[in-house]
């Protein structure tokens, strides 16, 4: 089991013939991601191929809009590499389209197209993913994203982040000790995004084959300290969490758009108190996520069922 | 990205929001000739520098003469302001605000801001003026009263006019707070602002509501679509190694330390300067290089970090996920050799390509420290440059 996304979800690539597009449908492929379709504007009727490492030659069919994409390939999830200026309406198109799931991996979409974009997804069905973002990958099944793949084990562990290389950090951390994940998400380091920490939570709550969730949280907003307020109250499961920003000062955007101490508000002290209050184990340094999530296993009597 | 407070008040009287009238100085004869035009019995000299707090550090002059214009723009020229938004080494004035005086009666506060957890826009608004909003919201938050904006339909008049009787804006003047609002909110959403905050909104004593104080801020995403905002940009009010960076992609922020650090990802650049920290280091910068970093973006920033004269060792710190450890290996080096580095590096390398990376480390007969995980490589490059 896994959270968002399995062997079985069929993807589109949103941006296919793009020099990103391309080349990160290609390491989907790769993967074994049942990616069956693209979308680029003006290019609908024509077709990408892909010669993979393996030696096989996959084509896969180019549409001009998402709705026909859909149709066409009975895809449940779409992934979006367009540029920044017209990303927010690309989310829109697939939203429209009615898919499960889609994930923005774009970086730079302007703040106040985001607030129209979540406005336009009330009572509409799609989850999004992002923008911001890695993407999506549930090891040994499915990679939607620009994470890379090796670093993956198959398991029980789940992580959600903000930030894409700490996700990558946190998973390194764990695979080689030996411990798989489920499935990590990268949530996005935006400040206006389609899912944060406790929508993702509640599915590794509810998955069965998610043992303890790794949370890797940074400066800016409250939604760390809003996920702990939430896993006190209802997760079963135990999570640690880490903090990045610890020194980063106020005013100043620390890369992410979202990553901002602003009115002093959004410290890593604060969060990293708050965490700890809701009985969260922080790793004091990005080195010791894996160890830390290590010793809360001991305790639960976890570790040898999440080594399996 | 931040510009002065007399653009930003350009900006919003394009947009029919209330200001003062005003003109910009850059010496002293012009900061004259301005209050001349203006003809005001009361004249204001306001320092321009990109940072709050102007007044409470001297900044702000009132002039009851031509002679007071001349006397104070020469004063505050080239003077050096230190406010709680500077730092301790301070900002020197290089502009002037000249501007009409007008009698207060009393002073407010509005602000627009993106809210992140309702993922909409939301006007705040105090009848506490003048003050440090981050005070008022700790001392007494009841002072404070907010409207979160529908984005399909836009700040509604009510929604104004609950704010304007709110924070007790006179009876007779509530119509003209109402237009205020409505088009402080367009500037706002037309521009792509990340802030906009008047602070003070006044009444005067001829019945007007206007902004004595304007901050705006632009959301830089959005900058691609705004080319007259970024006419605006002021690069005296930035770092130059930060102005550098930018031409080149990378994100860089100058910090007070002496490590400098490359990392690629925002996420992983902020840890490795916390894992510093933790270990007793002072980090000099944050840089992230991004996912696509050539040779020739790492060389940049090797560069960028080396001419900061505090760096007195550098730490590499990569997670090679879509890039590749060899090539960021073989820029290490090109830079090093390039640069004619005496300064200790650290080189903490994993993921895509490692061995491969190391290798190329190894071979390069440079004085390179390897490090196996980024707390070894955080601990290494502490000790040597103690």
């Amino acid at each position: 089991m896994s959270i968002l996304i399995d062997k079985n979800t069929k993807v589109i690539t949103q941006g296919i013939t793009g020099a990103t597009g391309s080349f990160h449908a290609k390491g989907a492929l790769e993967y074994g991601t049942q990616m069956v379709g693209g979308v680029t504007p003006g290019k609908g009727g024509q077709t990408i191929g892909f010669d993979l490492e393996n030696g096989t030659n996959v084509t896969l069919p180019i549409f001009n809009t998402v709705k026909e994409a859909v149709a066409a390939t009975g895809a449940t999830a779409s992934v979006i590499y367009v540029a920044p200026p017209f990303a927010a309406d690309s989310i829109m198109e697939a939203v429209d389209a009615e898919l499960d799931l889609v994930i923005c991996i774009t970086e730079g979409i302007p703040v106040l197209d985001m607030v129209k974009v979540k406005r336009f997804m009330e009572g509409k069905k799609t989850r999004l993913i992002g923008p911001n973002c890695p993407g999506v990958i549930t090891p040994e099944e499915i990679k939607i994203g620009i994470m890379p793949g090796y670093i993956h084990k198959k398991g029980h562990v789940g992580v959600v982040s903000r930030s894409g290389t700490l996700t990558y950090e946190a998973v390194h951390q764990l695979t080689t000790r030996g411990i798989g994940q489920s499935s990590a998400v990268g949530i996005g380091g935006d400040p206006v995004k389609g899912s944060e920490f406790i929508d993702i939570l509640k599915l590794f709550n509810e998955d069965p084959d998610t043992y303890a969730v790794i949370m890797i949280g940074e400066i800016g907003g409250t939604a760390e300290e809003e996920a702990a307020e939430w896993i006190k109250a209802n997760m079963t499961k135990p999570v640690v969490g880490f903090i990045g920003g610890a020194t980063a000062p106020p005013g100043k955007r620390m890369g992410h758009a979202g990553a901002i101490i602003s009115g002093g508000k959004g410290t890593a002290a604060e969060k990293i108190a708050v965490l700890e209050a809701n009985g969260i184990r922080v790793a004091p340094t990005p080195s010791d996520m894996g160890a830390t999530l290590v010793a809360v296993l001991e305790d639960k009597d976890l570790l040898e069922k999440c080594k399996g | 990205m931040n510009i002065h407070e007399y653009q930003g008040k350009e900006v919003l009287r394009q947009y029919g929001v209330n200001v003062p009238r005003g003109k910009v100085a850059f010496t002293a004869d012009e900061a004259v000739s301005a209050a001349k035009e203006l003809g005001s019995s009361v004249t204001v000299v306001k320092a321009q520098i990109h940072a709050g707090g102007r007044g409470k550090a001297g900044g702000v002059k009132i002039a009851k003469s031509l002679e007071d214009v001349a006397s104070y723009a020469k004063e505050l020229l080239g003077k050096v302001l230190v406010t709680h938004q500077t730092g301790p080494e301070g900002k020197e004035v290089k502009r002037l605000l000249i501007e009409e005086g007008c009698d207060i009666k009393k002073e407010y506060y509005i602000g627009v801001v993106v809210d992140r957890g309702t993922g909409r826009v939301v006007v705040m608004g105090s009848e506490e003026g003048g003050m440090d909003i981050e005070e008022v919201a700790a001392n007494t938050p009841e002072k404070i009263v907010k409207v979160v904006v529908d984005p399909a339909v836009g700040l509604t008049t009510f929604q104004a006019r609950q704010l304007a009787y709110d924070i007790k804006i006179p009876g007779e003047l509530v119509n003209k707070a109402i237009k205020f609002m409505l088009a402080l909110y367009s500037a706002f959403v037309d521009k792509d602002c990340s802030i906009a905050e008047i602070n003070p909104l006044v009444v005067t004593g001829s019945g007007d509501v206007m902004a004595l104080d304007a901050k705006l801020n632009f959301d830089s995403n959005a900058l691609f679509r705004h080319k007259d905002i970024l006419e605006l940009r002021d690069l005296d009010e930035e770092d130059e190694k930060e102005i550098q960076a930018s031409k080149f992609d990378l994100s860089y922020i100058a910090l007070d330390g002496n490590i400098g650090c490359m990392v690629n990802g925002a996420g992983l650049a902020m840890a490795t300067m916390d894992i510093i920290k933790y270990f007793g280091g002072s980090p000099a910068n944050f840089l992230d290089v991004g996912g696509g970093a050539t040779k020739e973006k790492v060389t940049e920033a090797f560069k960028i970090i080396l001419s900061d004269a505090n760096v007195k060792g550098i730490f590499v710190n990569i997670f090679g996920g879509i890039m590749k450890c060899d090539i960021i290996a073989e820029g290490v080096v090109a830079a090093a050799r390039e640069l004619g580095l005496d300064k200790p590096l650290v080189v903490r390398l994993e993921g895509t390509n490692v061995k491969l990376g190391k290798e190329i480390l190894n071979g390069s007969g440079l004085n390179i420290v390897a490090a196996d995980s980024m707390s070894d490589g955080a601990q290494k490059i502490v000790s040597l440059v103690k």
